[in-house]
């Protein structure tokens, strides 16, 4: 291992925890559930991918590295799936306030 | 590396207690849905981080199995907590 693909994987590491981390702190700081959904997805998305690609480098072969890009992959697709099944069903359920929304497209009359 | 370990362990701790602190106080069930989920890809961060390190790379497919898990289990979730809020509702 190399000094400088070290030095690579550690600065991706550490950025990957530190989007974790915002995410995390928007979670818990933003006032409703849709905002907080955004916080929820897209920082974690980013941070799990910088982590696996930090992790990549290390793993020392491509037959070892293939899981986590499937991880990867996984992840991008299922993180907006999952916001969406939740959001939906929030709204549905009328947990959200339509005074917080700009523009409703769904039709309905809540 | 020892310093990276546990710089980045520390950050991904933290944001694993901002968003028990979400499960915690909801205050909808969707919220806690959220954050179910949110650990569940903490924890993938926090196996891969340790990997890094400690050069274990047999916990990749752990890795896969937590995160199919966690996406499985909060979108049904997810569809479970609304039947029950509609079914509230017509009650």
């Amino acid at each position: 291992m190399s000094a400088a693909a070290d030095v690579v994987s550690a600065v991706l590491l550490l950025a990957g925890a530190g989007f974790c981390a915002v995410g995390a702190l928007g979670m818990l700081r933003f006032p409703d559930l849709l905002t907080r959904l955004h916080a929820a997805t897209k920082p974690q998305t980013i941070g799990l991918l910088l982590v696996l690609a930090g992790l990549a480098p290390r793993t020392g072969s491509v037959s070892s590295a293939t899981p986590l890009l499937l991880v990867a992959v996984f992840q991008l697709i299922t993180a907006p799936v999952t916001a969406q099944t939740i959001a939906g069903a929030a709204y549905r359920s009328g947990v959200v306030d339509p005074a917080t929304l700009t523009l409703d497209e769904t039709g309905r009359t809540t | 590396m020892s310093i990276v370990y546990a710089a980045a362990l520390a950050l991904l701790g933290a944001a694993f207690l901002m968003t028990g602190a979400r499960l915690v106080r909801g205050p909808s069930t969707f919220d806690r849905i959220m954050a179910l989920d949110v650990l569940a890809v903490l924890l993938v961060s926090g196996i891969a981080v340790h990997t890094a390190v400690v050069d274990e790379t047999a916990n990749a497919t752990v890795l896969v199995v937590i995160a199919l898990m966690g996406f499985v289990g909060s979108v049904s979730a997810a569809h479970l907590a609304a039947a029950r809020a509609e079914r509230r509702e017509r009650a």
